[in-house]
């Protein structure tokens, strides 16, 4: 027995910090690891730290100097995942936030299988924006990634308040639409919820989720002093004969902007996806056709001698070897310009240029673009748009009209310059889809034939 | 004989003598086991042999029955229990006569030898006689006294060896007996009673029935403390080490003796030897131990606890604190000087630190008036001992008793700091540091610094740390404290931050100092140099810290070009270069915690890199653990840039893995994988062949300490969330080793504490390697894991329903099923269907206070959901 081996440090406490050392380093790394795993189970709440500490510097976009070449905006592609996101900051913020939200597609045909396997919802009329709550206060962010509010809300980590579930990793994202009448965000999906991410779910359990999870937070009751805004869920139906109707023409609380179609499997995928389709007729949108700034319809009718700016417009990037592109990926080619006029007009490979849809309009063999016929409007009005904050194929119509527009349907907006969007637009003033045709798609004698289900979940 | 010859041979001067003759003892030994340990027996009882190839013989006969780790004990006794029979009963016979020897090493050697056979062979009940042929010599009226005193040191060994289990209670009675009746002065030398004390020490244990009757105890008690007053001192003492384990081991039954053992430690203090009067001080240190354990574990609303706390110290107080009060002016010239020393002075104030924790508040006015008559005095024993009595109760009392008294006594102690006796310095010094460690913390409000004092305490303290040596070391631990308070201290941090360069600039040179002797004031320095950065407020510190960092390069710089020639050299280099491995890791993690700061870690990272390399090219077959620690580190700090550096690093990542000797550097290679592998993702990929085997050896290696293997199996969590589906190829093996890991969990035994500790922490990495896995399947190839689906939910389940299961093991547990559901999808509906414990488990995780852990449920839940209506 040696007991002066267990007294001795009284007095001499060797300060040896080595096994502190050896215990932080071991600390540091099984944090490490929660956080890795965590962050493949979820986002990582890092990102969220983000918003708040950095506000906007509100417009900065002006004074942008306009030859500064695109390619230093971003580094920024799709691919960024969200460990890089969280260290972004001030403008980067937005432009990552601003390619976060699942965008539907325009529903040029009718998918198979609608009434088994989508959902259908009326899209309230407003801006599109994505809800982050977290670390005590809630910022919404519009499609473009500038932020529209920031306030205190009743959802989880929403508010400084005592709250006892409030903790760091709390977070919550949530895909809103807020509609200004009611000054009430309509969320129409979930992405996370208290930490957990739902991007790899199915839109059948999302939803589920959100229907369960966002009433009992309190924050579908009336706004109070921690409670800025109201939050709402959207009817959501089976897209059968008997909910499509629902969708159509039974009446909410919000003006609707068209439906909303969501594939039951589907993941939430960021940026655009086939699994969700927008739809309108002018019976439930306003919007349902391009219109400018006093509401004139931009038709097909009357391009003919008309004001350009009545036309249907659409913004193309000039490729290197001349050719005009869209921004889906793979880009699909609208058209080319020859050398000489774009050494006349002194355009650079990657500038936006917009063009009305000709006489000639766009012409499709076995669902390709084979033919479009574009009239050269002019370089799109860089000192308005997001320049900074959008990768370059990003930009959308810049008709005065759509400018305006903007704050109305960013959505749509955005959509905009993607292939099918301008196949929409184009075939509501030749051969729309009717609400006749969606409702005969889904009668029961469709359902009958049963066909097999293919979808492929998407990841 | 030869084997006598070759057993001389083996302790020759001449080393080619030695191996020849240590070759042929193997020879022997591997031809023919139990021939060589007969004829080892047979040299050793033989009392015409020389006394050096007998002690070598026992020697030998101990080694091939008894070994310190763990597994090769268990194979040494398993070989020795197939010997054949004849064989071992002529060894244990021979053993047993040479308890007779007249050669005390021979006697003492064979007690030792009997001890470790009787710890094997007992609990199997193979050797049913040992136990009456020892008593019998005990009570032949002719043994000798050597053999009676060897006697009872081979029942003293045998008891310390074996569980009174193992016997019948009649044999552990009759051992009791023979034993204490050996401390009978009236019928035995002092060297039987002498070794009758020993034997009772040694199996104080082992009388656990024999202490709960009353009368037995009773007697055992009156024995020990007459022999506590014997007139040899060596017998005194061994009484009061018998004493000093009761303290701990009976606690709860010594009420009734408690005045007489008073008035003998307090005699023993006052008076008697000091190798007695420490082990009666340490009597009553024991007695906190206790009191002060009781106290953690009482109820604290009704006090109440499993065990009754009979406060022997607050009764005994007014008494003992003057006793402990009179030892510390006892102090030797120079105990500062030399660490090893161990005195009574020093014993008396660890006791009364011990007191003070054990009574609180009601130390201090029996301390205070001590420090005040003593602490003006001319004699500097005085002084000293006021110093030491102060800093002795500062843990215990109440903040608001302490606080007036610090305050008073502040600019008197800083004062101090210039008295002219060297030990008065560093026992001010080191109250010093016990004040900064005990009565500052801003974070919580509280701190006997202010503002205003702080400028002259910096001041005093940065004078004093170029003082002599062992004052320098003490400054040191008050720097390092002080530091500490401001830690995570809100806007108190930025008090520190004037004084910085100076502080960082003086440890600089105290680390640099030539005159430091065996003290161990250069590691103190750089100690202290860490702990300064490591609770720095960043964001005004960080150019200050920027200007450390080349300044720390270049020492270790230096120490790759010190001249080597001996190991003395070898090893002062390895020591330098932990230290300053130690101040970067440091440095890397604190600039790796803010963004802002980063980019100097990031620019400097080559250059930081290039040196550690050039570290662990220092020694040729070990990698240098705080290098590898400061790697990891760096690998954090540099996310995938680290790549570049895995060709050059990745032989010494190897040979870390590859130390199962060293096991720390193991268990630090095995979490620096970890974190190589977040940082490179799949870039790692290409060095994970070499990496998994390394990982899948380490973990069958039953040799390599058993603490490393939770974390390996974590690690393999971190490799395939790295690198995704290419884990597919390690799958069989590693889940085999998983799957193992399960079913030993469930051997372990769970009566033992440690042991409980270390399932949870299996079970845990279990879970995490498995959360990994499915979680970098998950996106493509999660079939593979399919096969493993079930077993992985049966092993869920028999943790759920084992009561051991602590919190992290439970969050796991809770997060790998949601994994599992999230992976697999639809797969695995129908296991989640059958698995109807599932749904107590979220209910349970999900009525838990632990938010983190209720989030995890929820999701999990959610998870399993959709899996289910699926």
């Amino acid at each position: 027995m040696a007991p002066h081996d267990l007294r001795r440090p009284f007095k001499r406490p060797a300060i040896s910090d080595q096994q502190r050392r050896r215990e932080l380093s071991l600390q540091r790394q099984s944090q490490n690891r929660r956080d890795a795993q965590q962050q493949a189970r979820c986002l990582a709440s890092s990102v969220l730290s983000l918003q708040s500490q950095y506000p906007d510097p509100v417009p900065e976009l002006e004074i942008e100097p306009e030859s500064q070449p695109q390619q230093e905006a971003g580094p920024l592609t799709k691919d960024l995942d969200i460990r890089q996101a969280s260290k972004l900051r001030g403008p980067e913020v937005r432009k990552w936030f601003a390619s976060q939200l699942m965008l539907p597609e325009w529903m040029i045909d009718v998918p198979d299988r609608l009434s088994h396997d989508w959902y259908v919802f009326a899209r309230p009329a407003g801006k599109r924006c994505m809800v982050v709550s977290s670390n005590g206060t809630t910022v919404s962010r519009e499609r473009n990634g500038s932020i529209l509010h920031h306030f205190p809300s009743a959802l989880p980590s929403g508010a400084r308040t005592k709250d006892p579930s409030g903790s760091a990793q709390s977070y919550c994202i949530l895909d809103c639409i807020f509609h200004e009448l009611d000054q009430t965000y309509y969320v129409i999906d979930m992405v996370c919820w208290r930490g957990y991410s739902l991007y790899d779910c199915t839109a059948e359990f999302r939803f589920f989720w959100l229907n369960s999870k966002l009433a009992e937070t309190g924050a579908c009751d009336a706004p109070s002093h921690y409670h800025k805004f109201r939050f709402s869920t959207v009817p959501v139906y089976d897209c059968d004969q008997r909910g499509l109707y629902s969708a159509y023409i039974e009446s909410v609380p919000y003006a609707k902007d068209g439906l909303l179609f969501y594939n039951k499997h589907a993941h939430y995928q960021t940026g655009n996806t086939p699994l969700a389709l927008v739809w309108k007729d002018e019976k439930c949108s306003q919007y349902v056709i391009d219109t400018d700034s006093k509401g004139q319809v931009l038709s097909q009718q009357q391009i003919i001698g008309a004001k350009p700016e009545l036309r249907q417009l659409v913004v193309l990037e000039l490729q290197e070897d001349g050719k005009l592109s869209t921004s889906d990926d793979p880009p699909v080619i609208f058209g080319c310009l020859d050398g000489e006029f774009i050494q006349k007009s002194g355009l650079q490979s990657g500038s936006l240029l917009k063009f009305a849809i000709g006489n000639g309009g766009l012409s499709f063999v076995d669902g390709k673009l084979e033919k479009s016929d574009l009239n050269y409007l002019g370089k799109s009005n860089r000192a308005r748009m997001f320049a900074d904050s959008y990768s370059k194929t990003d930009f959308g119509f810049m008709s005065p009209a759509e400018m305006l527009r903007e704050s109305i349907c960013p959505c749509e907006l955005y959509v905009s310059i993607c292939l099918d969007k301008v196949i929409f637009q184009y075939m509501v003033r030749h051969t729309p889809l009717k609400f006749d045709d969606l409702l005969a798609s889904v009668s029961p004698s469709d359902d009958e034939e049963n066909k097999p289900c293919d979808v492929e979940m998407v990841d | 004989m030869e084997i006598t010859q070759f057993l001389l041979a083996a302790q020759s001067a001449d080393a080619n003598i030695r191996n020849e003759a240590e070759a042929n003892l193997r020879q022997l030994q591997q031809q023919n086991l139990p021939g060589f340990l007969l004829s080892l027996s047979v040299e050793l009882v033989n009392n015409e042999k020389p006394t050096e190839s007998r002690r070598l013989a026992g020697i030998m006969l101990k080694n091939s029955l008894d070994a310190k780790d763990a597994t090769t004990k268990e194979d040494l006794a398993k070989q020795w229990l197939a010997i054949d029979i004849s064989y071992k009963s002529q060894v244990k016979d021979l053993l047993l006569r040479t308890l007779a020897s007249p050669v005390p090493e021979a006697r003492h050697t064979s007690a030792q030898v009997i001890a470790k056979i009787a710890s094997i062979e007992i609990p199997q009940k193979q050797w049913p006689d040992l136990i009456r042929s020892l008593l019998n010599n005990m009570t032949q009226q002719d043994s000798l006294a050597a053999l009676k005193q060897a006697t009872l040191e081979t029942l003293g060994y045998v008891c310390e060896e074996i569980s009174h289990q193992d016997l019948v209670q009649d044999e552990v009675n009759a051992v009791l007996t023979a034993v204490v009746q050996g401390m009978n002065l009236a019928e035995h030398s002092a060297e039987v009673r002498l070794a009758a004390t020993r034997a009772l020490y040694n199996a104080l244990d082992f009388a656990l029935t024999n202490f709960q009757n009353e009368m037995e105890r009773n007697y055992i008690m009156k024995v020990v403390c007459e022999t506590a007053k014997s007139k040899e001192v060596e017998i005194r003492q061994a009484a009061f080490e018998c004493l000093v384990s009761i303290a701990s081991t009976y606690y709860e039954v010594l009420e009734p003796y408690m005045q007489t053992l008073f008035e003998l430690t307090s005699n023993a203090v006052k008076g008697d030897e000091e190798a007695v009067a420490l082990q009666a001080v340490e009597f009553w240190s024991s007695i906190c131990d206790e009191e002060i354990e009781l106290q953690e574990f009482e109820n604290p609303e009704t006090g109440d606890s499993d065990s009754p706390n009979y406060h022997f110290i607050e009764k005994a107080r007014s008494s003992l604190v003057p006793m402990l009060l009179e030892t510390l002016l006892k102090q030797e010239e120079d105990q500062d000087q030399d660490d090893s020393i161990w005195n009574i002075s020093m014993a008396g104030g660890t006791c009364l630190g011990l007191v003070a924790r054990t009574v609180g508040d009601e130390v201090v006015p029996l301390v205070m008036p001590f420090v005040e008559a003593n602490i003006v005095k001319s004699d500097w024993r005085c002084r000293e001992a006021a110093t030491y009595a102060f800093g002795s109760v500062l843990e215990g009392p109440t903040i608001d008793k302490l606080a007036p008294l610090v305050h008073a006594g502040f600019d008197f102690l800083l004062n101090a700091m210039r008295d002219e006796n060297n030990h008065v310095k560093d026992t001010t010094a080191w109250t010093l540091s016990r004040i900064f460690e005990l009565l500052h913390c801003p974070a919580t409000g509280f701190s006997v610094i202010s503002p205003e004092n702080l400028q002259r305490i910096l001041t005093v303290l940065l004078e004093s740390i170029k003082d002599a040596p062992n004052v320098a070391e003490k400054v040191c631990g008050a720097i390092y404290y002080l530091a500490q308070g401001y830690e995570d201290a809100g806007p108190s941090s930025s008090l520190l931050s004037p004084y910085l360069t100076s502080i960082i600039a003086e440890l600089l040179r105290a680390a640099d100092r030539t005159d430091v002797g065996g003290s161990k004031l250069r590691s103190a320095a750089y100690e202290t140099l860490n702990e300064v950065v490591r609770c720095s407020n960043i964001t005004e510190t960080s150019q200050i810290i920027a200007e450390l960092l080349p300044a720390i390069m270049g020492r270790l710089g230096q120490t790759l070009e010190l001249q080597i020639v001996s190991s003395d050299d070898r090893e002062k280099q390895g020591d330098l270069q932990a230290s300053l491995c130690g101040v970067l890791q440091v440095i890397i993690q604190k600039f790796s915690s803010t963004d802002a700061t980063k980019s100097f870690i990031l620019q400097t990272a080559d250059q930081i890199m290039v040196l550690f390399l050039r570290v662990f090219a220092c020694r040729s077959s070990t990698v240098h653990e705080e290098a590898m620690l400061a790697i990891g580190a760096l690998a954090y700090a540099t996310g995938p840039e680290f790549a570049k550096y895995m060709p050059e690093f990745y032989q010494y990542l190897q040979m870390g893995l590859q130390n199962s000797e060293e096991y720390q550097v193991c268990a630090i290679t095995v979490g620096v994988v970890g974190d190589v592998c977040r940082a490179l993702d799949d870039k790692v990929l290409p060095f994970c062949d070499g990496i998994m085997s390394l990982l899948l050896n380490a973990l069958s290696n039953s040799q390599l300490n058993r603490s490393v293997k939770p974390p390996i199996l974590s690690c393999f969590g971190d490799i395939a969330l790295a690198i995704g589906v290419h884990f597919e190829k390690y799958v069989p093996h590693a889940l085999q080793m998983m799957q193992e890991a399960a079913k030993a969990c469930a051997q372990l035994d769970m009566e033992d504490e440690e042991l409980i500790d270390y399932g949870n922490q299996l079970r845990s990495s279990i879970f995490e390697a498995y959360s990994g896995i499915l979680q970098g399947f998950k996106s493509a190839r999660a079939e593979v894991m399919m096969p493993y689906a079930q077993h992985l939910l049966q092993f869920i389940e028999l943790i759920f329903k084992d009561n051991h299961r602590d919190e992290n093991v439970t969050k796991a547990a809770v997060a790998v099923m949601g994994d599992l559901a999230d992976a697999l999808g639809p797969n695995t509906k129908l296991l989640f269907k059958d698995s109807s414990f599932c749904n107590d488990f979220m209910s349970e995780c999900l009525r838990s206070d632990d938010e983190q852990l209720k989030e995890t449920a929820g999701w999990t839940q959610g998870m399993i959901n959709r899996v289910l209506v699926s």
